[in-house]
Parts: structure tokens; sequence; C-alpha cells
């Protein structure tokens, strides 16, 4: 065969594959996406988001796992975001190169890899009872904070390293200090990414389920957490519960299925704000 | 070659210049006279761009470098514990080797020294931003279009605008590292026109690749090897009768 031809065949040949890898990859997330929205579509009802759950949780509606996973998402955020985004603007603009910042940097990739049923554990030690919060939303939401807070770093150093080093030292040769210099010509232009990365963060936060497990999430509450210190109900453990721990499996399994509807919809509205986000701050920009 | 009757702007003394263990600067001792223009050539690694970066201390930026001997600025020593670097760099702008305008509008560009530089009243920042352009022969090409963002700009009218943003915060020096080596011959003439008129208010140290420019815009020219300063004299003397054979192989393009 002639090199050209085969050259030509090896082209073909890797497209298709690289294509196949594309259709099967969608295939199964549309799959997936199918079954859950054609079996809980017939759940969702004005009353399922808004009313609480009645009979043992064979009727009403998840509001207060709605709510509970807002809240507790708002917690994580208020921990992580401002955590996170000092930690990357102190790694990456003002720590020096060292084996001790390498070792930490490493270590940060390496906690965003930890189970995160080993981040529940600690929860349950370090914020129920060592700090007595208790099983309640603040030790969830503090648990889940420090689980997002690798993610948050390391997505934040990443936007910091797309900013050109000559806009700092451009500006540090105008006689502006090292702060002024990050503040008004770097962190402009690496807070769309900052951002994306800490939305998708939060967003995986938000579905998790066993960090909260021990650390406050609960069962079933016919009311809505009032303070800091209440347990909580929240989406993913609601769902862990219906699909796996209810007395009456088979009839649940339609609102099991609109609970992970909803679940699925909250994701990816996140996930959708963080690209919006992402848009309207790079455009800005411009 | 320091029996000129000039004021000197500024004198290093036995300069060393380490990146970690590696001496980049071995020895330079250079007298830059006020108001001219210094040229430093030599081949590429010579340590041209090393030694002009320690004039405003843009070095210091860079983890695991040292500086030994001394760099006056009128006088004063730059690395004296009362001097505040910030200030330095103020007093001593640079120019860099690849125009690095700001992605922002152009109007701002020039601005940002100013506003960094605690300057708010809204008038002063107008009058501040057309003056430095003039200064640095834009105005006229970007008077209408002051709002839009500077990397709608050509390469050479964005380093002209990098100049402007030097001049604008009202330095006593302006480094100029490699500034013509990204743009084109007809944006270069615009910039070398520039450094020659620049000498008339401002002290002007620039490196360069290019030997023909270093004759044209300096007045003193320095050619460094290896991170030894070789010759040092008028650039009439350096490029007609040099005192050193490195030198003459140098700029008859024996080597480089």
């Amino acid at each position: 065969m002639k090199p050209a031809a085969r050259k030509k065949i090896v082209q073909v040949l890797g497209f298709l594959a690289l294509r196949t890898a594309m259709v099967l990859v969608l295939a199964v997330l549309f799959l997936f996406l199918y079954d859950i929205g054609s079996k809980g579509h017939g759940a969702i009802t004005w009353e399922f988001l808004s009313k609480t759950p009645r009979k043992g949780m064979t009727a009403g509606g998840i509001f207060p796992a709605i709510f509970g996973t807002f809240l507790v998402t708002v917690i994580t955020a208020l921990l992580s975001v401002p955590l996170g985004m000092s930690a990357a603007i102190y790694l990456n603009e003002y720590a020096s190169q060292t084996r001790l910042t390498r070792l930490i940097r490493l270590s940060i990739r390496n906690l965003s890899g930890v189970p995160s049923i080993v981040y529940g554990l600690f929860g349950v030690i370090l914020f129920v009872n060592v700090m007595r919060f208790g099983t309640s939303v603040l030790s969830a939401g503090l648990t889940l904070g420090l689980m997002t807070l690798p993610w948050t770093i390391t997505a934040s150093e990443e936007a910091l390293k797309t900013v050109p080093n000559s806009y700092r030292e451009g500006a540090l040769a105008l006689g502006a200090t090292k702060w002024q210099s990050i503040r008004t010509n770097v962190l402009p232009y690496a807070v769309s990414g900052m951002l994306t990365g800490t939305v998708l963060g939060l967003a995986r936060a938000a579905g998790e389920t066993a960090p909260i497990l021990f650390t406050g999430a609960a069962f079933y509450l016919p009311f809505l957490p009032k303070s800091l210190s209440d347990q909580f109900m929240a989406l993913p453990y609601h769902l862990y519960i219906m699909a796996t721990q209810h007395h009456a499996i088979q009839q649940v399994r339609p609102l099991a299925y609109g609970t992970a509807l909803v679940l699925i919809v909250l994701v990816l509205g996140m996930n959708m704000t963080a690209v919006v986000l992402r848009y309207r701050l790079r455009r800005k920009q411009r | 070659m320091s029996n000129e009757n000039l004021p000197v702007k500024i004198k290093t003394e036995n300069l060393d210049f380490y990146y970690g263990p590696t001496r980049a600067l071995k020895n330079v001792s250079i007298d830059c006279y006020d108001k001219r223009v210094t040229a430093i050539i030599g081949p590429s690694g010579c340590g041209k761009s090393t030694f002009i970066r320690t004039i405003n201390r843009m070095n210091d930026v860079i983890a695991g470098t040292r500086v030994e001997g001394r760099i006056l600025l009128d006088g004063r020593d730059i690395h004296a514990t009362d001097v505040d670097v910030v200030e330095l760099r103020r007093r001593v702008g640079m120019v860099f080797q690849k125009p690095n305008p700001f992605p922002k509008s152009i109007y701002d560009n020039i601005a940002y020294g100013l506003r960094i530089n605690g300057m708010r009243d809204k008038k002063a920042v107008e009058a501040t931003v057309e003056k430095s352009l003039r200064g640095a022969a834009l105005w006229d090409e970007v008077k209408d279009r002051l709002d839009d963002n500077a990397f709608s700009l050509s390469g050479g009218q964005q380093q002209r605008l990098c100049i402007a943003r030097a001049l604008a915060v009202e330095p006593e020096v302006i480094l100029f590292d490699e500034p013509c080596s990204a743009i084109d011959p007809i944006a270069t003439a615009k910039v070398e026109d520039l450094i020659e008129h620049l000498k008339t208010n401002y002290t002007v140290v620039i490196v360069t690749h290019n030997m023909q420019q270093a004759a044209r815009v300096s007045d003193y020219t320095a050619f460094m090897m290896l991170g030894e300063l070789i010759e040092f004299d008028r650039t009439g003397k350096v490029f007609t009768a040099p005192a050193n054979k490195l030198t003459e192989d140098y700029i008859t393009g024996r080597f480089g």
C-alpha cells in the first residue's frame, strides 16, 4: 500500500475511534437522564416541591430536603469560597516555590481524592464532637466546606496561572505594590475561572451524601431547621433513604425518581450558572 | 570613561548577580549619564536583560536570585534598607521586550499607573493621559478611540502605548528591554525617534540585539559578554575604534 493511502486510512480510523468514544459517553449520559426523567417527571407537582413529606414519606412533598440542601450549600460556600480563594492567591502569588509549598500543593491535590465518607467521619470528630456543634446543618455545611476546599483552591490556582506574568510585571514596573498589582491587574482576569471552578465544586457538594450522613442530615423532619444547630433534610440523603432504607420501597419508587430528578436539575442549574457566569465575566473584560 | 563632565544618574559598582548558583553578572561597573541614552549590546545570554532588570529591582520577584555590589541612583544605593522598592520603580520606568498592554481600554492603560499612585482627580488624569500619549507620539492615532481595547492596536502602537504608560507616572529613568524585537521595521523607526526625543527629559538605558539600533539611538554603548562588561565608551568610539578585540569581532559580525 502507498504511504499516502496508509496515512489516510490511519486518519479515518483515528477519527472513527474518537467519535465512537464520544458517542458512547453521550449515550450513557442520555440513557441515564432519560431513565430518571421519564420515571421522575410524573412525581413533580407543585405539592411535591412545596410540601413536607406525609404518611411515612409515602406521600407529600420534599420541600424540607430542597431547603436543607440549599441551606447546607450556602454554609459550604461561606467556608470554602473565601478560604479557598485566599489560599490560592497566597500559594500562587506570595508563597515562594520551595519544597514545602510543593508538598502543600501535593497534599491539596491528594485531599481532593480522599473519599467523601472519610470527610464525613472527620467532620463528626471535629465539628460534632470536639467543637460541639452537634449533628447540625452547621456541622454538615462545614464538613462539605472542607471537602470542597481542595477543589476551590486548585481551580482558583489554575485560574490565577492563566493570567500572564506580564500583567504582574507591568503593574509592578509602574510602581504598584504587590497587592495592588494582584488586586487590580490579576484578580479581575482570574475571577471568572475562579468562580467557575468554585461553583462546580459546590454543585458536587450539594449532591454528596456521605459527608452529611453523620454530621447533620436527618432521616425525616416534619419542619424546617430554625437555627444552624438544627438537623436538616437533604435531597441526596432523602433519595438514599427512599431508594434503599424505606419500608415500602416499591411504593415510594416514583417519589425517589422525582427526588433524583429535582437533585439533578438543581446540580445542572448550578453548573449552568457557572457557565453563564464565566461567559458574562469574560465578555465584560473585553 | 568616567571623566565625562556629566552628572551620573545610575552608577553600578562591581555588580554581581546570581540566579541560584549561576553567576549571571560579573563585576559590572557602568555609569549611565543623566539625560543620555546608554545602550547595552552583546550576544544572547550575556546578561544584558538581567543587568537592566536589576536597575529597577525587577529581578527581586524571581525566587532564588541575589545581588552583590552596588547600584546607585542619584548617588543613593537602591538596595539600602530605607529605599522603598515601589517608589524606586515609579522613578525608574520600564518598557518590556514584548508589548504588554493590559486588557483594558487605551485610556485605562495609561490611567492605571496614575490611579495606583493615588491620582483621583478626573481632570488631572485626563490631562496626564493626553500628555503621555502625545509624549509617546501616539495621541493622533488613538485620540478618537481611547475607549477601545488596547489589544486592538497594532504591535508597534501597543509598544508606544506601553511607553506612554511608563511616561505617565513621571519617571526619571526609562529602561527599555529590547523594545523593538517584537515589532516591524516601520514601528521600530517610530520607537527609535521617540527614544531620541525622550532623552531631553529622561535618562534612557536600552538593551538591544540590534547593533545598528544601538549606533543610531545611543550616546554611550556598553558591550557585554558572558556576564562581563567588555567595553564601555561613547557610542561613536565603540563602533569606529573599539578598544577591545572582542568588541570589534562582535560589531563586525564575526560572532553573535
